[in-house]
């Protein structure tokens, strides 16, 4: 079997990416604007930053965008998978894995970045 | 040094000399023994055996096999440049030329051989050499350089051929003069000679066979200027080396009244002792063995080494006779010769495959009753160390497959897993397939480095190592040792087998590969950062032929790229990234220089000439970058890849266009090799560089692939690294024209990225491969796997369908859309992405962390700024 192509392109749609900060679902972005297996950063109100992925089947995932080992806002730019059935994505920097549902690091149980909440509406 | 310790006196610290020193410790003889060697060479022992490597590139250093911590150690007393003279057997005396004078126990001679120089007239003239030690290559290196453009090289046998070679290798024009009627005719019959002759003529050496020297002609100024031929002729030559055979040096022996032979050789029974006197041993080439032969071979030598040290230990050993296998690779070609390989036995058949076209020839000497007696291989010694190992058995299967080439409906190869655990491995140092074995399965062995350390197999000559490395495999395997030899948790194939399937099933998606041929638990989910860049690589250098998008941003491709290839640039610690344009070949005008200062100006950006012999730009935020570059790709500039597992740069001198003693014009070679291979992904980043002579401004051979000039073409070495763990590159082929060198860098990077693992760059590579540097030589030189067609193409597919991939990114919308520190904010610059001035540029200014390992301390100070604390930090940081 070969995908059909379409199915690699985000298809437009009117649906728009949301996450819930403390009480209210903020929206970051269209979902079109998100690639199968990579993420986008989105700024927040409050002048952090959101990192935004979408998988293969169309889950959606958002962590802090802040990779705690260097400092730098990247991890919106790492590369994405499944460890044992967990998603996560690597930091591009130096490869730390975070898992996309909880937020916690897989190679240092003792760091965590934050994880939200998120909805295609 | 207390008088009652007793004394051993080793008279020539050759490498049979050196052996028996390490065969003294090895018994504990050097903690009881005084132990004095008197050493005529100005330095220790070396590898003499790769003696002509010096012409590749090798220092006397590197070929030198004594270790001076071990002669501490042992506390052995090394006497450098003073030969011994004078032996009295009487008062157990050795005089050395310096006027030392040695008491001893127990004489060892390992005086070795001289070359013998027939006596023509004029052989004394300047201008005449002999070939034996590094002196003699010193001076004939600095006389053909300095004087000579021709060169002649009196017999035709293996060192001769060796010699010729190095001459060629010089840049003389080599002739070979033999007087029997075909080249190498010791170790090789008729037909041998034969393919032999063909493929030397073929590297352009002139070999004149049935004919002798008369006479070395020489100018007035006595320098040689040719020499008189038995057939009547005169060959025109400035050089003349004396490559006629060896003569042991028994003289010393001769002078104390110590028994030799009629034809020389120190003259000793089987434990080497000499019959005249029980307190002197004879051991190497000076020694004439109890069968009656003088062994011209290190691998005997040895034998005689272990034998002597033995017996003075007063264990038993005994030294009756050494087999005269020898593989070697004479300018390239492979010859070898084991067991009875001129069949004298009686009743012997031989079996012979000979195709001169290609230059191969080999033949094997069977018995009656299907025992292989010997034989001899030309142009492919591919079989030797299993066919050595057979000699004197009958072999499973039957003698023709053994020689027919793969391929030619030859049957399933013999592999050494067939061999009986007494068969030897290495003939250098006599190790046997059992002692592999028990290397493995006793001492935990699971490398070939590890069993080469622990049995000393494949230490010597090297011969054996591609046998070595397939028996350590089977071992590790029979002994049930599964080791996963997967890529990742995704894919239970390696690299290359993953490379093989994308290749033959076309495949073009990431995902259907996963779906298709992943491990079971991992079809159908995300894969990982280990599976996806490489895939995504495979994809890539292979697109034009399997019908993929060669643009690595296209659909599914850009979610498998490390976050440099997806953005096209590096990432730097802050999160902002750094630019590199391509300068092929380090060769930049003064309005393209202009170009890079005005825009990094412009950007604020932190430039810096690299290691690579180009500018980088640093600090460029990711919304920074389309702008930056859309002004570069006007300029004319494209991508360096600077980012990605390709083509880096290829660094030059400035070659024979400027420099007094360029060859070529290095720097064109270099721009035309990297504008050919950019954009080409690959397993690890490539790096590559040309010099135009031998004197290597460009450090060519610590290159992947590294060209250098000479006067003929060029020399291809490859395998060369920097960085962590340094590595000469080889020589892969000589004096190759323009279309020749590119054409057999084609098919060695195709061979590379085909076979290679993951992040394996090319020098670990050729360490890892089975057969090593032999093997890729085989199969890019000789195409010996009939793969190089398609090597090619693939690679002809690559040049053809390149396009900068900066210009490309810069024509579509669509893909310029991503770069954006924020979805929801394109013109919002990352806030965390911050400069301070250092040096009349910037610097990132980095966040304060406050996690792991790297606590703030009591004075506020971060820890990692504490160089002490940098070892504590997490493994893998870039931190400086
Ligand atoms: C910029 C530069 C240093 C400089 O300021 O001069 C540099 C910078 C980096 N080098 Fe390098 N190397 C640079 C020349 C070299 C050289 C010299 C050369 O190419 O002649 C070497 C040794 C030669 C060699 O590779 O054999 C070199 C050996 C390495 C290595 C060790 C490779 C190895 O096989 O051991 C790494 C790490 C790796 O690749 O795994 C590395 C990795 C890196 C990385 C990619 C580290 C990282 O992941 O951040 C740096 C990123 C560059 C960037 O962000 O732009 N760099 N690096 C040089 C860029 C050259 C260019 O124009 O492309
Ligand atoms: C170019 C070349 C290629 C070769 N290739 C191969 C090959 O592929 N395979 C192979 O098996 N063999 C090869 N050989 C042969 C191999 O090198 C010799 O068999 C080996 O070196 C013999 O060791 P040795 O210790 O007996 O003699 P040597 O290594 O010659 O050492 C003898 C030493 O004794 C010194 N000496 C002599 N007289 C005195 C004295 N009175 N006092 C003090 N020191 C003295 C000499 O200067 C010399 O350093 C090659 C030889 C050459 C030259
Ligand atoms: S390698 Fe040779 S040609 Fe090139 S700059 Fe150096 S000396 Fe000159
Ligand atoms: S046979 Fe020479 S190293 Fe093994």
């Amino acid at each position: 079997m070969t995908l059909a192509p379409e199915t690699l392109a985000p298809r437009p749609t009117d649906l728009k990416v949301q996450l819930r900060l403390t009480d209210d679902w903020f929206t970051a972005c269209d979902l079109g604007a998100l690639l199968p297996g990579r993420g986008v950063a989105a700024l927040l109100p409050d002048g952090g930053q959101v990192a935004l992925f979408r998988g293969r089947d169309g889950e959606l995932y958002a962590i802090d965008n802040r990779d705690p080992f260097t400092g730098a806002a990247v991890l919106s730019r790492g590369l994405t998978g499944t460890h044992r059935g967990r998603p996560f994505v690597a930091s591009p920097l130096l490869k730390q894995r975070f898992d996309l549902t909880t937020g916690e690091c897989l190679d240092d149980e003792a760091v965590r970045v934050t994880a939200y909440e998120v909805k295609a509406a | 040094m207390t008088t009652d310790t007793p004394t051993i006196v080793l008279v020539g610290h050759g490498m049979v000399g050196q052996r028996f020193l390490e065969a003294l410790a090895e018994r504990g003889l050097t903690d009881t023994h005084r132990v004095v060697v008197l050493c005529e060479e100005p330095r220790p022992a070396y590898d003499r055996v790769r003696l002509t490597s010096y012409f590749s590139g090798e220092t006397p250093e590197d070929l030198s096999l004594t270790d001076l911590a071990f002669l501490d150690e042992q506390g052995i007393e090394l006497h450098v440049g003073d030969p011994a003279v004078a032996v009295d057997r009487d008062a157990r005396k050795v005089t050395a030329r310096s006027g030392l004078v040695v008491g001893y126990d127990v004489l060892v001679l390992a005086t070795g051989s001289y070359p013998f120089v027939p006596p023509v007239p004029g052989k004394d003239a300047e201008g005449c050499f002999v070939y034996r030690t590094i002196e003699d290559l010193l001076a004939i290196e600095e006389y053909a350089t300095s004087r000579a453009t021709t060169g002649a090289v009196v017999g035709g046998g293996l060192l001769g051929l060796e010699a010729a070679g190095a001459l060629k290798g010089l840049g003389l024009t080599s002739h070979i003069v033999e007087f029997a009627p075909r080249l190498m005719p010791v170790q090789v019959d008729e037909g041998g000679g034969a393919a032999l002759l063909r493929t030397i003529e073929g590297m352009g050496l002139s070999v004149h066979t049935g004919v002798g020297t008369q006479e070395i002609v020489t100018g007035e100024d006595g320098a040689v200027t040719g020499m008189k031929l038995s057939d009547g002729s005169e060959l025109a030559t400035d050089l003349v080396v004396f490559s006629a055979g060896v003569r042991p040096r028994d003289q010393l022996a001769r002078d104390c009244g110590l028994a030799v032979g009629e034809r020389g050789g120190i003259t000793v029974d089987e434990q080497c002792r000499t019959p005249t006197d029980p307190r002197v041993f004879a051991i190497g080439e000076c020694a004439l063995a109890a069968d009656g032969r003088v062994y011209g071979l290190v691998a005997p030598g040895y034998e005689q080494a272990e034998t002597a040290a033995a017996t003075i230990a007063a264990q038993e050993a005994s030294f009756t006779g050494a087999d005269l296998s020898t593989k070697l690779k004479l300018l390239g070609v492979d010859v070898a010769s084991f067991g009875d390989a001129h069949g004298t036995a009686e009743d012997c058949l031989d079996v012979v495959y000979s195709d001169s076209r290609a230059g191969l020839y080999k033949k094997l000497v069977v018995g009656r009753d299907g025992t292989l007696l010997g034989g001899i291989l030309v142009g492919d010694a591919e079989a030797y160390g299993t066919l050595r190992a057979f000699t004197g058995s009958v072999p499973p299967v039957s003698p023709e497959s053994l020689v027919l080439p793969a391929g030619a409906g030859a049957p399933a190869r013999l592999g050494p897993s067939a061999l009986p655990d007494d068969a030897v491995i290495c003939s250098c140092h006599n190790v046997t397939k059992g002692a592999v074995r028990g290397a493995v399965t006793e001492h935990s062995c699971t490398t070939v480095p590890e069993v080469k350390k622990c049995t000393r197999a494949g230490t010597g000559c090297g011969s054996c190592v591609k046998v070595l490395g397939q028996l350590v495999t089977a071992e590790l395997e029979a002994g049930g040792v599964e080791v996963d030899k997967g890529l990742c948790g995704c894919f239970a194939q390696t690299r290359e087998e993953l490379y093989e399937i994308v290749l033959a099933l076309r495949i073009t998606s990431y995902r259907d590969l996963l779906d298709r041929h992943g491990r079971e638990g991992a079809r159908g989910g995300e894969g990982c950062e280990v599976c996806k860049p490489t895939v995504g690589s495979i994809i890539a250098s292979l697109a034009p032929s399997i019908g993929a998008s060669g643009y690595v941003l296209d659909g599914e491709q850009a979610a498998l790229q490390d976050t440099n290839d997806h953005f096209l640039a590096n990432l730097q610690k802050n999160g902002s990234y750094s630019v590199v344009p391509r300068i092929p070949g380090g060769e930049i005008a003064p309005e393209k220089l202009i170009v890079i200062g005005e825009i990094a100006r412009d950007f604020g950006l932190y430039t810096k000439i690299t290691g690579g012999q180009r500018i980088d730009m640093f600090g460029a935020r990711v919304e920074q970058l389309p702008v930056i570059w859309a002004r570069l790709v006007d300029a004319g500039f494209e991508s360096g890849h600077a980012y990605g597992k390709s083509l880096r740069t290829v660094k030059s001198c400035v070659g024979q266009t400027w420099c007094r003693y360029g060859v070529q014009d290095s720097v064109r070679m270099a721009i035309d090799l990297e504008l050919r291979y950019r954009g080409l992904r690959s397993p690890h980043k490539l790096k590559s560089a040309v010099s135009g002579c031998a004197r290597e401004c460009a450090e060519a051979q610590s290159k992947d692939f590294g060209v250098i000039a000479t006067a003929g073409g060029w020399n291809l070495y490859v395998g060369g690294n920097g960085g962590a763990t340094p590595r000469h590159a080889d020589l892969l082929a000589q004096d190759l024209s323009d279309a020749e060198l590119v054409r057999l860098i084609d098919r060695f990077l195709m061979f590379y990225i085909r076979t290679a693992d993951r992040l394996e760059r090319t020098s670990t590579w050729l360490e890892r491969v089975p057969g090593g540097l032999d093997h890729v030589r085989d199969v890019v030189v000789h195409d010996s796997l009939g793969i190089c067609d398609e090597l090619e193409s693939l690679m002809s597919a690559h040049v053809s369908h390149y396009r900068d991939e900066w210009a490309e990114t810069l024509d579509d919308p669509g893909k310029l859309a991503r770069f954006v520190s924020f979805v929801n904010a394109p013109d919002t610059p990352d806030p965390v992405v911050g400069f301070v001035p250092e040096r009349d540029q910037v610097k990132p200014d980095l966040p304060l962390l406050d996690i792991g390992l790297r606590r703030p301390t009591e004075d506020g100070r971060r820890d990692d700024l504490r160089d002490d604390s940098r070892d504590d930090l997490l493994e893998g940081s870039t931190r400086r």
